[in-house]
């Protein structure tokens, strides 16, 4: 999916790390906003068949945009994107069975 | 065990609905606690309006603009606004737990307003779950609150919501693709019926059929009364399959927007345990409610799509009614001045309530939305599929809170927000059972992820 900015970024830009790549985003940007904005297409595999996932409600809902800060999944439609944020993709696997 | 805050008035949600209410109180003055989970208030219909641009402004229209009326009057001593306030459990006697920024809080309200509003409703076709396929009001957050929109995108469903986000993209010079809807000739022969009484709300209906010459106007390509709609795409979506008047269509694109119209949300009333009933026109359940939103619970009252979708303005009447009872029963007003208000208020919500029939029935969400083809997935979280559902039924599994056991189906992150309604109308059709006698998922707190660390600061 690819999106595009209606006004430019001009000097709100801020950057956060998401698995370590720089990602440049508008400041008051969602985590989710910013990684759809440069061209993330999956932000997570799922824990019971490891397909792709993106954000999908943006609203809070969903939990398809769960990503991990500091160890801690976190929706990233309802988390600020601030400069200097370390993201990463999640880890949780499917480990029941 | 830390205290417990006490409070008269407790607002949860400050979308149209809670606005109003806490607006109202304050206005009869009223000291009013409003918790809201976003950064800033007007809930989806009015994300982000707050900080909205001039570009954002002219591109989402008046509607929008209008719930600045609202937001600048929260700025008052009475109105004790408390934004990114994570709700995760209500209790039955009036106490709220909710966190703001990892630290939890308890509070209890001697009366307390629900506002929470509404969800898109699952539109479960095959490939929803593809990066790409996102709901159309997600969208419409990404250029409410971050000025963003795809490029590439095909909008699918039906319902009003659809035409706007087509003429708020077509305004920002980023036109759909097109525009799948679903609505069939029978939808507009069963709607028909209900047009002279629409007609008492004809600003609305003006409004639409202003968008639809917008949309005509910039040429976009409308495939009417299609159905079979498949996303396309391994690992993303690649395009959009569906038949349209009888013939198949294949777009390429890499973003569909689905919208089959909005279902109340109910985690909290069911959470607390109030009695919902099937309503069989909007094809979800809604709470109970009496004289404008008083529940089960003397404490409780719904206000706005939460109690059933009716709209943003609908939803300001509503509050501003929930409010006005809440006052009478804390005795914090005078009864022949909230009895006036009342009267005229109910008028404006019952004008506002005239066109509703008429879009429900018209924009009905398909049967291949509700209870889709067996190899769908219908929980996205869990990944359980429309067929893997109906195969328990023979083994005995008549009820939601069965299907969890059985396949997991409800138990994942989204605690069963976006496949209960698919569970009920599965169950409903497959055991020809009503959807009341069905019923739906059990809800239990916290119904937001909450760590541990967060329980423990209640004890701080």
């Amino acid at each position: 999916m690819k999106l595009t900015r209606i006004e430019p970024l001009a000097d709100n830009e801020i950057t956060f790390t998401f698995d370590g790549k720089v990602i440049s985003a508008a400041s008051g940007d969602t985590i989710a906003a910013a990684l759809l904005a440069a061209g993330v297409t999956a932000t997570r595999h799922t824990p019971v068949n490891g397909s792709a996932r993106a954000p999908f409600c943006m609203m809070g809902a969903c939990y398809d945009c769960l990503v991990e800060i500091d160890g801690v999944a976190v929706q990233a439609c309802m988390t600020e994107a601030l400069p200097g944020l370390q993201v990463q993709r999640t880890t949780l696997s499917a480990s029941i069975e | 065990m830390s205290k417990v805050e006490p409070a008269e008035l407790v607002i949860i949600g400050a979308g149209p609905a809670g606005m109003a209410a806490a607006i109202t109180s304050a206005n009869y003055g009223n000291r009013v606690v409003l918790l809201d989970e976003q950064p800033s208030p007007g809930g989806q219909i009015y994300r982000n309006v707050t900080h909205s641009t001039h570009l954002r402004d002219k591109i989402l229209g008046t509607d929008f603009q209008h719930g600045r009326a609202l937001t600048s009057k929260l700025k008052q001593p009475q109105i004790d606004y408390r934004p990114n306030a994570k709700v995760w459990r209500v209790d039955d006697d009036g106490q709220i737990c909710y966190s703001i920024e990892d630290k939890a809080t308890r509070i209890t309200g001697k009366q307390i307003i629900i506002a929470t509003g509404a969800l898109e409703r699952p539109v479960p076709v095959p490939g929803w779950t593809l990066p790409g396929a996102m709901t159309a009001g997600a969208v419409q957050i990404l250029l409410k609150s971050s000025g963003l929109l795809p490029t590439q995108a095909v909008l699918a469903g039906a319902g009003p919501l659809l035409y706007l986000l087509a003429a708020q993209m077509i305004r920002a010079g980023v036109p759909p693709l097109a525009i799948v809807e679903t609505q069939q000739r029978r939808d507009y022969i069963s709607a028909a019926r209900y047009l002279p009484v629409a007609m008492g709300n004809w600003p609305l209906l003006g409004k639409g059929l202003r968008l639809l010459a917008e949309i005509r106007r910039a040429g976009t390509p409308r495939y009417t009364t299609a159905n079979n709609i498949k996303i396309t795409g391994s690992s993303d979506v690649q395009g959009i399959q569906f038949s349209s008047s009888g013939k198949h269509h294949e777009i390429e694109c890499n973003c569909v927007l689905l919208h089959q119209g909005v279902v109340p949300n109910t985690q909290i009333s069911r959470l607390l345990r109030l009695t919902h009933s099937w309503h069989p026109q909007q094809h979800c359940f809604v709470p109970n409610t009496v004289a404008h939103g008083k529940t089960d619970n003397p404490i409780f009252q719904i206000a706005g799509d939460g109690a059933g979708i009716s709209g943003a303005l609908a939803a300001e009447h509503q509050g501003k009614l929930c409010a006005l009872n809440a006052l009478q029963q804390l005795g914090a007003a005078d009864q022949t001045i909230i009895e006036t208000e009342q009267s005229v208020t109910l008028k404006q919500l019952n004008r506002e309530h005239r066109a509703r029939p008429f879009l429900d029935t018209l924009y009905a969400p398909p049967t291949e939305a509700l209870a889709p083809a067996s190899d769908t997935i219908i929980c996205r979280c869990e990944e359980v599929t429309a067929g893997a559902i109906r195969q328990q039924i023979p083994k005995g599994c008549t009820g939601p809170n069965q299907t969890k056991a059985f396949s997991r189906c409800g138990m994942g992150p989204c605690q069963g927000r976006y496949c209960g309604l698919t569970v009920t109308e599965i169950l409903a059709r497959e055991n020809a059972l009503a959807h009341d006698e069905v019923g739906a998922y059990r809800i239990r707190a916290p119904i937001k992820p909450v760590t541990v660390s967060e329980l423990a600061s209640l004890h701080e």
